[in-house]
C-alpha cells in the first residue's frame, strides 16, 4: 500500500505534524492483553462491585428484571454497529423501531409526539426547561424541591451559565409540593414549572392543581418522570405540556449510572421547539411506506448556532432496549408488573411502619418510600451489608431537613424474604441481627 | 455496474409492517412470577391516580417480537456488513470482547448510590480510563460525565467559562473556523457565547493572519477540530495556540479526529487546554443507530478547578471514592458519573491494543485513508492537495458537469454494497465526499470500494440517469423528506 501511495515508510504519512510535537516513546497504558486477561480483570472487577447483593437502592435507578431476548436483539450487527439513520434507504430497521418508539411513549405519557431520545432524565429535563424558555419568551424557572436532587443540579448547571434565575419551591408535610409555597414563586417571568411524578420520594404529585397554578400565570408545566414503570398504573400527567421522562427501568441495565434513556414527549404544536431527533411516516418514490428523520431543522448540523439544542449522537441502542420491552410487556403486561411493584412496596412500607416512621403516607405513592430512623441509616447501612443488603439511600445529603431518613424501593424483584429481613435488621441491634441470618439462612459475608 | 456482484447482489428481504399491526388481545411475551406478598386494590391506594388505560400498547407473542426485529436489523446497514466509510464518524470495528465485559455481573447490575464501598471495582474502571485518556491526549485531568461528543463539548465551554469568570471576566465570544462541524457553533450558543466564524486559507486550514486580527480579550476560545474537518492537520497549530493564550484566550480542540493522533502525537503537547474525546469514535464503543456515546473532557490544569463534580480520588484508607466538595465546578452536567457502560468498552479497547497495538491502528488508519485518496485522485476532484491524515475530502465538481451530485454518487454506492460517506460536509468544499474508511478496512476491501467508486464515476459519464435514481437495490427507494417534514406523521395511530 505504500509503494501504491509513493511513499517508503509510514513515518512520512505523518510529515504534515511538526516533528517537535511528534511522541517518541510508547503511550504509559496497559500493555496488550489477551482477550483471556481483559475478561478475567473486568470480572475481578464486578467481584469487587457489589456483585451478588440485594438492593433496595432505587432514587432515579431502578433494578426491574431484563428479559434476555433485549440482549439477544440488540446484539444483532445491524443494530449496534449501523450510525446515526441519516441514509434512510439502508436504515429502515432503526428508523422504524425508532418510529414504534415514538408511538408507544407518546401513548405511555399521554403526549401526542415524543422524540428519539435523549442522553437521561436529568438532561432531558433540562433540555425540556429550555424548550419552554424559548416558547414562553420569559427566562425564569420554578424547581420542585422534590425532584431528583441531581436533576436540579443539572438543570442549575444548564440554567446558570445562561443567565436564567432558578426557584425552588419546597415539600409539604405530605412529600408533595407545597401549593401555596409554589403558587407564590410563580410569576409572570416564569417560563416553566419542573417537577417530578411520582416524585423523588416514590410520592404521586396532584399534577393537575400544578398545571393550574403554572398555567394561570402563562407558565409552562415540564414533569419528570424518573421510574418509568409508575405508567403502568399510575396515571400519566396529561395536564403537563412536556414530560421529560428516563426510561431506564424499561429494560436497561443499571450499569452504574449509565448509559440511560432520557426521552421528551409533548403537544404536536410544540414540536418544532423540541430537541433531539425524530422519525418521521413518509412514503418512497414507489409510493411504499417509509421513514426518515424528520424536522432536521431544528437541529445543529443546518442550523448551527441558531439551533434548539447541540444534541447529535443520542441514545439509539438504549431506546432499542427500551423499545422491546415495552413490546414484551405491552398493554396488560406492564400494567401487571407496575401492580407488582405498587404491591410489593405497600408491603415493605407497612412492614417498616411497624418498626419505624414511614414519611408521607398520606399521599398516594408508588414502588419508594421514606423511612424515618432513630439510628444514622448508614449505621443501618453498615449493618445490611454485613449480610448482603443494601439499604435505602440515606437522605441526609441531599434533604437534611428530614433528619435519619432513607429512600427505600421496591420492585418486582424484591422478594418478601428480603423485605422482611431488612426491617428486621433495620430495627434490630447486634442481637436480633444473629436473628434474622440464622432465620433466613443468609451468611455471613467477610469484607 | 459491471463489478457490482463483486461486493453485493440482491437477496430477499421479508416484510414487516408496524408491531401495532400485529398486536391482538391476549397475546402475550411476559410471565411475572407469582406475588409472595399480598394483593393490592390499586384504586384504593391510588385513588384518581390510577392509571385504566394503556392505549394503543401493544399485545404480540415472544417469536412475533423476535421476527419483527430480526426482520426489521436486516434493512440496515452496519460495519458487521462492510465498509462504512462515514468521514468524521470513525466507523471502526466494534470489538465483541467489549460487549461481553460490559455485560459481566456485578458491571452491568451496579447501582450508582451503592456504597464506595463496594462500588471499588467500578471506580477502577473509572480511574483506570481516566488515567489512560491523560496519557493519550497529554492532558492533566479529565471528567467522564459528558453523554456524548456535544455533551462534551457544552462542559468544555462551561469550563472555560468558568475560567474566565475567575479571571473577573467571562468574555463574549468563541472563535470557530468555517470548516467546522455543527455543535461547535450549536454548543457555544447554549453556553451563551456568540459565535464569530473564522475562514480557512487556501490550504483549508486556519487562516492564521485572520485569526491575528480577529483575535481579541473578548475571545474566550477558539473551538478547533485537529486533524480538521478536511482530514488536514493544522500544522501552524503551536501558532494559534499562542496568538490564544498571547491575549489570554484558550485553545478548545474538538477531539472528533482523534483517531489520526493517538500514540503519535498528543493534543497536550501542541498548547491545547481543553478537548473533549468521543468513546463511539476513537475508542470502538458501538455506535449503535445513533448512541449511546460518550463525551469525556480533557483539560489542562489551569481548569481544574472546574470539573464537574463528583471527581474519583483516592482517599487516606487506599480505596477509593467520590469528592463532591468542589467549591469551583461548572456543577452536575449528567445525573450519576456518565455512561459507564461506554467507559467499560473503551478501556477494554486500551487494553487490547497497548501501547503498540494504539500506535498501529492510526497508522493504519492513516494509510488507509491515503489509499483511497491515491486510488480516486483523477477521478474525483480534490479540492485541497495537502496532506490527507485520516480521513479524504472530495468534491463532485467533475460530476456535477453531468447534473449528478454528492447525494447522488452516496446513494448509488449503496448499490455497490457500500455506506456511502459524509456527503456535503464540511461547508468549506461546495458537494464534499469525506471518506473515512478507518483502520479495519483490509486493501481488499478498499480496492472494492476504489472500484466502486470509479465505476460510478463511469456510469455518470455514460449513464448519469441510473446514478440519479439510486439506489435500486434497496427495500425503499428514495424517500420524500420534504412531504415528511411539511405534514409530520411522527407516530401510528389506529384506522378510525
Amino acid at each position: 500500500m505504500l509503494k501504491a501511495i509513493g511513499l517508503r515508510s509510514v513515518d512520512e504519512l505523518f510529515a504534515p505534524i511538526p516533528a517537535e510535537y511528534r511522541l517518541s516513546r510508547d503511550l504509559k497504558v496497559p500493555r496488550q492483553m489477551a482477550e483471556s486477561e481483559i475478561m478475567d480483570y473486568f470480572r475481578q472487577c464486578s467481584r469487587e462491585n457489589g456483585e451478588g447483593y440485594t438492593s433496595f437502592l432505587g432514587a432515579g435507578a431502578y433494578s426491574h428484571y431484563r428479559p434476555v431476548i433485549i440482549d439477544s436483539l440488540i446484539s444483532r450487527g445491524e443494530f449496534l454497529t449501523s450510525y446515526t439513520p441519516y441514509q434512510a434507504e439502508i436504515s429502515q430497521g432503526t428508523l422504524q423501531s425508532i418510529f414504534e418508539f415514538q408511538t408507544m411513549i407518546s401513548d405511555l405519557t399521554g403526549m401526542e409526539v415524543a422524540n428519539a431520545s435523549m442522553y437521561d432524565g436529568s438532561t432531558a429535563a433540562a433540555e425540556a426547561v429550555m424548550m419552554a424558555v424559548r416558547l414562553t419568551g420569559r427566562r425564569s424557572v420554578v424547581v420542585g424541591r422534590s425532584l431528583h436532587p441531581e436533576y436540579r443540579e443539572v438543570l442549575a448547571t444548564y440554567a446558570t451559565h445562561q443567565g436564567m434565575p432558578l426557584s425552588v419551591a419546597g415539600f409539604g408535610e405530605d412529600g408533595r409540593l407545597n401549593l401555596k409555597e409554589l403558587e407564590k414563586s410563580i410569576t409572570p417571568e416564569t417560563a416553566a414549572v419542573l417537577i417530578q411524578s411520582p416524585n423523588f420520594f416514590g410520592t404521586i404529585e396532584d399534577v393537575a392543581a400544578i398545571a393550574e397554578l403554572a398555567h394561570k400565570r402563562g407558565a409552562m408545566l415540564v414533569v419528570s418522570i424518573a421510574e418509568a414503570v409508575s405508567l403502568g398504573i399510575v396515571e400519566p400527567p396529561r395536564e403537563a405540556d412536556v414530560i421529560a421522562m428516563e426510561a431506564q427501568s424499561f429494560g436497561v441495565p443499571l450499569g452504574f449510572g449509565g448509559p440511560y434513556c432520557g426521552v421528551i414527549a409533548t403537544r404536536e404544536k410544540f414540536v418544532r421547539q423540541m430537541p433531539g431527533r425524530l422519525v418521521g411516516q413518509t412514503v418512497d418514490k414507489q409510493g411504499k411506506r417509509g421513514f426518515v428523520l424528520t424536522l432536521a431543522t431544528r437541529e445543529q448540523h443546518i442550523r448551527r448556532e441558531k439551533a434548539t439544542s447541540n444534541i447529535c449522537t443520542n441514545q439509539a441502542l438504549v431506546a432499542l432496549m427500551v423499545n422491546i420491552f415495552m413490546t414484551i410487556y405491552g398493554k396488560v403486561g406492564l400494567k401487571e408488573l407496575a401492580k407488582q411493584n405498587l404491591a410489593k412496596a405497600a408491603y415493605a412500607a407497612g412492614q417498616f411502619a411497624k418498626q419505624g416512621k414511614v414519611l408521607f403516607a398520606e399521599a398516594p405513592r408508588f414502588n419508594e418510600f421514606v423511612v424515618q430512623t432513630g439510628e444514622d441509616p448508614h449505621a443501618i447501612n453498615r449493618r445490611l451489608l454485613g449480610q448482603k443488603i443494601v439499604g435505602g439511600l440515606p437522605l441526609k445529603k441531599f434533604y437534611p431537613e428530614l433528619g435519619n431518613a432513607a429512600l427505600w424501593c421496591c420492585t418486582e424483584l424484591t422478594t418478601r424474604g428480603a423485605i422482611d429481613t431488612a426491617v428486621r435488621l433495620v430495627a434490630g441491634s447486634e442481637g436480633s441481627v444473629r436473628t434474622a441470618k440464622e432465620e433466613s439462612g443468609v451468611e455471613e459475608v467477610a469484607r | 455496474m459491471k463489478d457490482m456482484t463483486r461486493k453485493a447482489t440482491r437477496h430477499v428481504n421479508q416484510n414487516e409492517g408496524l408491531i401495532f399491526e400485529k398486536s391482538s388481545a391476549g397475546k402475550a411475551a411476559w410471565k411475572l412470577p407469582p406475588l409472595d406478598v399480598p394483593e393490592v386494590d390499586a384504586s384504593k391506594l391510588l385513588g384518581s391516580s390510577e392509571r385504566k388505560d394503556l392505549g394503543n400498547m401493544p399485545e404480540v407473542s415472544e417469536i412475533e417480537i423476535i421476527r419483527h426485529f430480526t426482520r426489521l436489523s436486516t434493512w440496515n446497514y452496519a460495519i458487521d456488513l462492510g465498509m462504512y466509510p462515514l468521514g468524521s464518524c470513525t466507523m471502526k470495528y466494534n470489538p465483541r470482547v467489549n460487549e461481553a465485559v460490559a455485560r459481566v455481573e456485578g458491571i452491568a447490575n451496579g447501582h450508582p448510590y451503592q456504597p464506595e464501598k463496594i462500588s471499588q471495582g467500578a471506580m477502577q474502571i473509572l480511574k483506570t480510563l481516566s488515567e489512560c485518556l491523560i496519557e493519550i491526549t497529554g492532558m492533566d485531568a479529565i471528567t467522564l460525565q459528558p453523554a456524548a461528543g456535544a455533551h462534551g463539548e457544552m462542559t468544555g465551554l462551561l469550563m472555560v467559562r468558568a475560567y474566565h469568570q475567575s479571571q473577573g471576566n467571562a468574555r463574549k465570544k468563541i472563535l470557530i473556523p468555517d470548516s467546522a462541524h455543527g455543535t461547535n457553533p450549536a454548543t457555544a450558543a447554549m453556553v451563551n457565547y456568540a459565535v464569530e466564524n473564522l475562514k480557512s486559507d487556501s490550504r483549508g486550514m486556519v487562516d492564521i493572519a485572520a485569526l491575528e486580527a480577529q483575535m481579541s480579550e473578548d475571545v474566550a476560545a477558539l473551538m478547533l477540530t485537529n486533524p480538521n474537518t478536511l482530514g488536514v492537520f493544522e500544522q501552524d497549530i503551536h501558532k494559534i495556540a499562542d496568538i490564544l493564550h498571547a491575549k489570554g484566550g484558550l485553545l478548545y480542540m474538538d477531539g472528533a479526529n482523534m483517531n489520526a493522533l493517538v500514540g503519535k502525537v498528543r493534543p497536550g503537547d501542541f498548547g491545547v487546554d481543553v478537548m473533549h474525546l468521543n468513546l463511539h469514535k476513537t475508542f470502538s464503543t458501538p455506535h449503535g443507530g445513533g448512541g449511546p456515546g460518550s463525551g469525556p473532557v480533557a483539560i489542562k490544569k489551569i481548569l481544574e478547578p472546574f470539573l464537574p463534580t463528583p471527581v474519583v480520588v483516592a482517599k487516606a484508607d487506599g480505596t477509593l471514592g467520590f469528592d463532591y466538595d468542589r467549591p469551583q465546578s461548572v456543577g452536575r452536567v449528567r445525573a450519576f458519573y456518565g455512561n459507564f457502560g461506554m467507559f467499560v468498552r473503551a478501556l477494554a479497547y486500551i487494553q487490547a491494543n497497548g501501547p503498540d497495538g494504539l500506535r498501529q491502528t492510526t497508522e493504519d488508519a492513516v494509510l488507509n485513508a491515503n489509499y483511497i485518496r491515491k486510488g480516486l485522485e483523477g477521478t474525483y476532484d480534490l479540492p485541497y492537495s495537502t496532506p490527507t491524515m485520516h480521513e479524504v475530502v472530495f468534491s463532485d465538481k467533475l460530476q456535477a458537469k453531468k447534473g449528478v451530485r454528492t447525494m447522488d454518487i452516496a446513494k448509488r454506492l449503496i448499490d455497490y454494497g457500500f455506506h456511502p460517506y459524509t456527503t456535503a460536509f464540511p461547508l468549506i468544499v461546495p458537494g464534499a465526499l469525506m471518506i473515512e474508511p478507518t483502520e479495519s478496512e483490509s486493501k481488499e476491501e478498499m480496492d472494492l470500494f476504489i472500484e466502486a467508486m470509479k465505476s460510478i464515476a463511469e456510469e455518470v459519464e455514460e449513464d448519469p440517469q441510473t446514478v440519479l435514481d439510486a439506489p435500486h437495490s434497496t427495500r425503499v427507494s428514495r424517500l420524500d423528506e420534504t412531504a415528511a417534514a411539511r405534514k409530520p406523521i411522527l407516530r401510528w395511530k389506529p384506522a378510525e
